[in-house]
């Protein structure tokens, strides 16, 4: 029985089957495409995760063994969910697409030895990412190995997010169909790219932006946001992410910001706790709550920034114990309590 | 405790004559060498910066409104101990066309510029950026040592492409290059040259199995394009490689050095072992390590549970006067106390954190020389802020 899932949940993305993670590189776009994967697949649902770089960041994020050819189970969400990686692999990507839709066995080998493959995968322009997209748009169109296959079956996975390339590369990535076009104005790798292209402007996909409160990844975020609506790919939400927590009231880093916290009053409150309330400690805190203060006015002002794109925006705690597998789940908690999923 | 990175020790050292900086995406490379570049060039260098990223990062920090493929001077540097400051930032399109040019006559070059699929390689092909920017390097170089007498660079400090692995910078060029001395090629442009069906017979039968497949695939357009476009540069290919065989050699010189620029995240650092384990096998200067953004504490005297358990404390003793009276709490000053002591103690956990994540590189790779630059307070985009983080990549 095909499991009637649809609608258990409101979330913000309804009807979206393929969640594109960016976000500029140090921002841990990798950790919130685990995190969103894992909220996706909560309440049995079967979500693949795939990165698209070679760079193993699900498997070390996940700790797992470093993700093959191969579809594997890395992660059970709550309630029987189940979270699959795959590192997508070009080369493996064009043999398997040769094999699909030509039948080459032996020219398969052939093209090889050549150096055919090479090129095609690492220096002809394009289509790296067409092949790389093309096995995205293979893993959401997938169904479920079924009495009923065919159109009748469910689909092999309820969703599937990708930790895409960083904002600077995204853009072009995507848009593979816009510089296939100029080298192939007819033939199968046309024909396929358009498939994959009209996939990705479709409704079902959506682009998520992960990003910090710091100025270079809030500007590459609005940049992003505006080379995609150029190219009309859909644009997802704004991932927050590494959100400090408030601890110090507005008036306090009023105070701080001005110099106005009075040295006697915290020297006076030290010593009766007994911490030795020596100068080099009492400057230390106040420089700390200084430029705590100045990194806060920066922080609302990137805020206001990404405030003014009017997209849904989701806000992920700084974990002070670094990210893990723990890490992970209690980011998926965060996310689904937002409702990113 | 592992060695120092003597900063200064570097850039006053007048052997070196090109600094890489290389690492993971987000760390702050560009940041890096346009700091270093600066602080060389205010200690009596003439430097050159090259930057390849698509943010104009550089150009804001650096005051550039320009930054079109020319080295342009930096101005507003203290120019007091005789020192220069170029800085540009790498058109990879630009510098392509102009190696074609260079390399190929007039018509030739003019047919080349023109193949659709020469424009998409010389705009888009993944790797196109890092071999350029390493023909941009070698350009840079030449043009340093034009009059020996008087050169015009005694520094080039190289910002590396924000690849997908920082690897791809020295892999790139080879990649290029043993494509250009593969098969492959030679089956492409092999039908364009007068005798081609003949030097095809030396193949194997299998030439047909792949040309048929190609047509199939590509389409016979797309493959006559390609055919074409290979055949042009046809002529080419001998200075290219030879081009860039110069300049993997001159990265693995004397007179050039590697900097590892990471952050204090587990990614990063992965990435920078990975980039220093390579350097070894490659044999390539490393001059060490610069661990950025490093979170500290201006009051280490304090630990972070200490600053939690009196920040509790004051808690309880306000509470214990005021039993009986408004029971919320404790006066403001006393507020502002605990805040103080609650943020100390969170920033102290982030910088253990950092530390023990520095501490754990280090312990894998003992004797590399490594830097720490604190994590400023705000961002960096003008000449002060960059003289900050020389001064602190110094250790001052």
């Amino acid at each position: 029985m095909a499991p009637e899932a649809e609608s258990s949940r409101d979330t913000d993305w309804d009807g979206v089957r393929l969640h594109i993670v960016t976000g500029k590189g140090g921002t841990g776009k990798t950790t919130v495409a685990a995190a969103l994967a894992l909220a996706l697949a909560a309440e049995g649902r079967r979500v693949l995760l795939a990165e698209v770089e070679g760079r193993q960041g699900i498997s070390q994020t996940f700790d797992v063994t470093p993700l093959g050819l191969t579809e594997v189970r890395i992660a059970h969400a709550a309630n029987g969910g189940e979270v699959f990686g795959l590192s997508v692999d070009a080369k493996a990507a064009l043999l398997e697409y040769l094999q699909m839709y030509y039948k080459l066995g032996r020219a398969g080998g052939v093209l090889e030895k050549f150096g055919a493959i090479d090129f095609a995968t690492t220096i002809a322009p394009g289509v790296r990412d067409v092949l790389l997209t093309g096995k995205v748009y293979e893993a959401v169109r997938r169904r479920r190995e079924h009495r009923a296959k065919g159109p009748g079956a469910p689909p092999a996975y309820d969703a599937v997010v990708v930790d895409a390339p960083p904002t600077g590369r995204v853009v072009r990535f995507l848009n593979v169909n816009h510089e296939v076009a100029d080298l192939a104005r007819v033939g199968p790798i046309r024909s396929q790219a358009n498939s994959i292209t009209a996939m990705l402007k479709s409704p079902q996909t959506a682009v998520h932006l992960v990003t910090l409160l710091e100025e270079m990844p809030v500007q590459e975020t609005v940049d992003t946001i505006a080379e995609l609506r150029a190219v009309g790919m859909p644009i997802g939400g704004v991932v927050v992410n590494q959100v400090r927590e408030e601890i110090l009231t507005r008036n306090v880093l009023g105070a701080a910001a001005r110099n106005a916290i009075s040295r006697e009053d915290v020297a006076a409150d030290l010593t009766r706790v007994h911490v030795r309330a020596t100068n080099a400690i009492i400057d230390g805190l106040l420089t700390e709550a200084r430029d705590h203060a100045e990194r806060v006015n920066l922080e609302r002002d990137e805020a206001q920034v990404i405030a003014s794109l009017s997209r849904p925006t989701y806000r992920l705690p700084s974990l002070s114990e670094g990210v893990d597998a723990n890490g992970i789940r209690e980011m998926a908690e965060t996310l689904m309590t937002q409702g990113m999923a | 405790m592992s060695p120092v990175l003597d900063i200064d020790a570097l850039i006053g050292d007048p052997q070196i004559r090109i600094i890489v900086c290389c690492g993971a995406g987000g760390v702050g490379k560009t940041t890096t060498a346009a700091a270093l570049g600066l602080r060389a060039a205010e200690s009596g260098r003439q430097v050159v910066v090259l930057t390849i990223d698509p943010a104009r990062r550089l150009a804001q920090s650096l005051g550039l409104t320009m930054l079109d493929n020319t080295p342009r001077p930096v101005k507003d540097i203290d120019i007091a101990r005789g020192g220069s400051l170029d800085a540009m930032m790498l058109d990879m399109k630009r510098t392509f066309d102009e190696v074609v040019e260079a390399h190929a006559t007039a018509e030739k070059a003019e047919q080349i510029l023109a193949n659709p699929f020469y424009q998409a390689v010389s705009s888009s092909f993944a790797g196109t950026q890092e071999y350029m920017a390493m023909e941009k390097l070698g350009q840079l170089r030449l043009e340093a040592d034009r009059d020996p007498d008087n050169p015009r660079w005694d520094l080039i400090v190289v910002d590396t492409p924000p690849s997908r692995s920082a690897l791809d910078f020295l892999d790139a060029p080879k990649r290029l290059g043993s494509f250009l001395d593969g098969r492959f090629i030679r089956l492409l442009s092999a039908p364009a040259k007068a005798g081609g069906r003949a030097y095809l017979k030396v193949f194997s039968a299998g030439v047909n199995v792949v040309t048929k497949t190609l047509t199939k695939v590509l389409g016979g357009q797309m493959l006559s394009d390609v055919q074409t476009f290979v055949a042009a540069l046809d002529t080419m290919f001998g200075g290219f490689r030879k081009r860039a065989d110069h300049t993997y050699a001159l990265l693995s010189d004397r007179t050039t050095t590697f900097i590892v620029v990471a952050a204090p995240e587990r990614d990063a650092l992965r990435e920078a072992s990975f980039f220093v384990d390579r350097l070894d096998e490659e044999a390539m200067p490393l001059a060490g390590l610069v661990i950025n953004r490093m979170y500290r504490v201006s009051a280490p005297g304090l630990s972070a549970a200490r600053a939690l358990g009196a920040a509790e404390e004051l808690g309880e003793r306000e509470s214990e006067h005021s039993a009986g009276a408004e029971s919320s709490g404790v006066s403001e000053h006393t507020a502002i106390t605990q805040g103080l002591l609650r943020m100390h103690a969170v920033q102290a956990e982030v910088a253990a954190r950092h530390e023990s994540l520095a501490k754990r590189f280090i312990a894998g790779h003992p004797d590399i020389p490594t830097a720490e630059v604190p994590a400023a307070s705000g961002d960096i985009h003008d000449l002060v802020g960059l003289r900050a983080v020389g001064e602190a990549l110094a250790g001052h």
